[in-house]
């Protein structure tokens, strides 16, 4: 009996496919589809609720259809998405393969729980496999971002959020004035615009607690000086009470009454309804801001680089990341997702919808996507101007939310009129101690 | 062997002991972690009575507690006298009073986060609502919860807001309880409205009174989603009552250990607050 005419039965044949599986460049050789190396596995998926989210949600069939992985996928309000990861990762035994993090808020908790599982040599077997996944399409310096302290790739960053100053054309117009470089020429502006008579106010910014630490720290950014360096609390500097002396300035005297109660959502409802001059947050509010159903500002926003400090100018970057569970017993099938879900289209997706902005490179470079964008040339040129120039807005310790909910009480105090210098020192002194427990631990 | 009473009793052991296990096993099991030190990565370690020094130094957790206390006696306070208001104007027969009475309860049948969302957007300083009907009238716009100086007194005119009905609800049903009689030998005797209330409805309500006031107490005193959703505890720390504390130490600092400890506290807090409740109605009861 030939070969040909024996015929193949289960076990020769699940032989065959392990040993093409086993060798990469043969699989790939004899035609092997890397990404169906898992078909009929399956992957459940834990997401923070965001605009991504959706979108990654609406195109599931299509990761189905590519992988044959059957997938299980939630999204929960960011608070509780956060929540929910740590109780499962600290029990041992998550009920997810793959979840998201804020970057800036929870790198160092999750690399000193050991939570995830280093992403790169599945990421070089990939690229091996399929160059058509572009790995080297992330750049050094985000790559750098989704790792941890000793080098291992927690996270592949899926979104990057850069802060930048939204202005309302014409209140600016109507004052005058040109668009703000400076932080002298931004007060000077947000002052000509101000009009609490007629309900219009020249500022407007994040001034409840936690959710306002990064609009000092942005502004701190603006005299070249970070939080912490080396461990070393840098908030007591005459650098950093002037910072946050603006901070309250900008606020008290241009900002609508109420503002320490402030979070984003109020920002953005006091924005769209043309009521301020100036807002500065993260370039991820273009969307709401230029859409007609929830905006009556519609073609009257302009972003702006985020002016010039005394010393610097910097702006601040926030982001978030896929990473695979350290006890998924799917690792592999898991990172096909976190493949897919930062692949080439789904960044691409994203920044068509302005629901993020990609952390690969060749979409933003990608000429068609900068004519296509729903936000205009000069949303794309400050968002590439403010890449250059973006640093981390929080420091890198695993405590960062009593960092900001200590300091942001400090801030919210000073809305109220309480003195910068007392506030950051009280502040200063409640958290050295959790840093420096935090630091033995 | 066992009579038939003893045999009836074992047959409520199960019942019994899931009652216990749901109720007892989470506190046993919380209660031993306030004597760790643990936040979610690692082990937890044993730092003995260390949560419960650090909780009697912590000016925050100080604050929080006095601000709990402010925030209960006020939603006890106004719910209970405008609940009796109304539970005077209800109990009185007049057109329309049916229709009335079930529009005056829409408030305590809406979920306390969706009220909160409400409130949100009618309280923003510049869009909201109420602010905007103020203008009407003169009156300067309010901060609302939105200034350190006036969100605890907003919140609790918000808990009010809704929990009136409840409580008028329950002092209704004490009124239907108080016989006729009394009311027309006042009457006959010539009595006033005022004299009336104070001799015959008043004395025989409190007992209502006081049930409406414990429930209340314990509702108030747990009470998070509405701060939660609406104020996050701020400005700055200016709404954080002992709840939104501890689940800013359990869910946000990790800090189970200490957040366990505060449980502890608060548990005894509710407890110590309703036997105080109780033991008034208990001597009002053996007085009457």
């Amino acid at each position: 009996m030939s070969l040909q005419e024996r015929p193949v039965g289960r076990r020769t044949m699940l032989a065959c496919m392990a040993g093409a599986a086993a060798v990469p460049g043969t699989a790939r050789a004899q035609g092997a589809d890397p990404w169906k190396r898992h078909a009929g596995a399956r992957v459940s998926v834990l997401f923070q609720k965001s605009p991504r989210s959706d979108l990654l949600a609406a195109n599931h069939r299509e990761f189905e259809e590519l992988t044959g992985i059957k997938l299980a996928f939630e999204a929960i309000p960011e608070q509780q998405q956060r929540q929910k990861m740590v109780v499962e990762f600290a029990s041992g035994a998550p009920s997810f393969d793959v979840a998201n993090i804020s970057i800036a808020v929870q790198k160092r908790l999750v690399e000193r729980g050991g939570w995830f599982t280093d992403l790169r040599p599945m990421l070089a077997a990939l690229e091996a496999a399929d160059p058509a996944f572009k790995a080297a399409d992330f750049s050094p310096a985000t790559i750098a971002y989704g790792s941890s302290g000793k080098g291992a790739l927690e996270v592949l960053p899926l979104n990057l959020d850069y802060w930048v100053l939204y202005y309302n054309k014409e209140l600016l117009e109507r004052a005058g004035l040109p668009v703000p470089q400076s932080t002298e020429e931004l007060v000077r502006a947000a002052a000509a615009i101000h009009k609490p008579a007629a309900n219009v106010y020249g500022w407007v910014c994040r001034g409840q607690k936690n959710a306002n630490v990064p609009v000092w720290t942005t502004l701190l950014l603006g005299w070249g000086q970070e939080t912490i360096r080396d461990g070393r609390l840098l908030t007591t500097t005459p650098e950093a009470v002037e910072a946050a002396r603006l901070y309250g300035r900008l606020a008290r005297e241009f900002g609508p009454t109420g503002l320490a109660g402030f979070n984003w959502g109020e920002c953005q409802t006091s924005f769209v309804q043309g009521r301020a001059g100036f807002w500065l947050d993260g370039i991820g509010f273009a969307a709401p801001l230029e859409d007609p159903k929830r905006s009556r500002i519609v073609g009257k926003v302009g972003y702006a680089v985020v002016p010039r400090g005394p010393t610097a100018r910097h702006t601040a970057l926030f982001g978030d990341g896929i990473g695979v569970a350290q006890a998924s017993r799917n690792k592999e099938a898991a990172f096909l997702y976190v493949a897919w879900a930062t692949g080439v289209l789904n960044q691409s997706r994203m920044l068509k919808a302005g629901a993020g902005v990609p952390a690969r490179t060749s979409p933003l470079q990608d000429p068609a996507a900068q004519a296509d964008t729903p936000f205009g040339r000069e949303w794309f040129a400050t968002l590439l101007e403010s890449a250059r120039i973006a640093r981390s807005p929080l420091p890198q310790v695993v405590p960062v939310t009593e960092f900001r909910d200590i300091f942001g009480v400090a801030l919210s105090n000073v809305l109220e009129g309480a003195d910068p210098k007392a506030e950051l020192a009280r502040a200063t002194e409640a958290f050295q101690p959790v840093l420096d427990a935090s630091e033995r631990a | 062997m066992l009579n038939k009473r003893g045999q009836l009793m074992w047959l409520a052991v199960p019942a019994l002991g899931t009652i216990g296990l749901i109720l007892f096993v989470p506190w046993v099991f919380t209660a031993g972690l306030s004597f760790f030190e643990w936040r979610f990565t690692g082990a937890p370690g044993f730092v003995g009575l260390q949560n419960y020094a650090t909780l009697v130094q912590d000016k925050r957790f100080g604050e929080a507690v006095v601000r709990t206390l402010v925030y209960t006696a006020g939603s006890v306070a106004g719910p209970l006298l405008l609940g009796l208001g109304a539970a005077l104007v209800f109990v009185r027969d007049f057109p329309g009073r049916q229709a009335l009475r079930l529009a005056f309860s829409f408030p305590m049948l809406a979920t306390p986060v969706s009220v909160a969302l409400v409130w949100v957007m009618m309280l923003h300083p510049q869009s909201g609502v109420l602010n905007h009907m103020l203008s009407w009238f003169g009156i300067p716009p309010s901060a609302w919860i939105y200034s350190q100086r006036t969100v605890l007194a907003t919140l609790i005119g918000i808990e009010t807001w809704q929990w009136t009905p409840l409580m008028a609800l329950i002092l209704l049903g004490g009124m239907t309880t108080i016989p006729e009689e009394l009311f027309e030998a006042a009457r006959i005797d010539g009595a006033s409205a005022v004299q009336t209330f104070r001799a015959i409805t008043f004395p025989l309500l409190v007992p209502y009174l006081l049930v409406a006031a414990i429930l209340r107490t314990i509702d108030a005193v747990k009470s998070i989603d509405l701060i939660f959703v609406m104020t996050s505890g701020g400005p700055g720390t200016a709404s954080e009552t002992i709840n939104l504390y501890l689940y800013s130490n359990a869910f946000a600092f990790y800090n189970v250990g200490y957040a366990s400890a505060i449980s502890v506290f608060f548990l005894g807090l509710v407890f110590l607050l309703a036997l105080a409740l109780v033991w008034v109605k208990a001597r009002h009861a053996v007085a009457a």
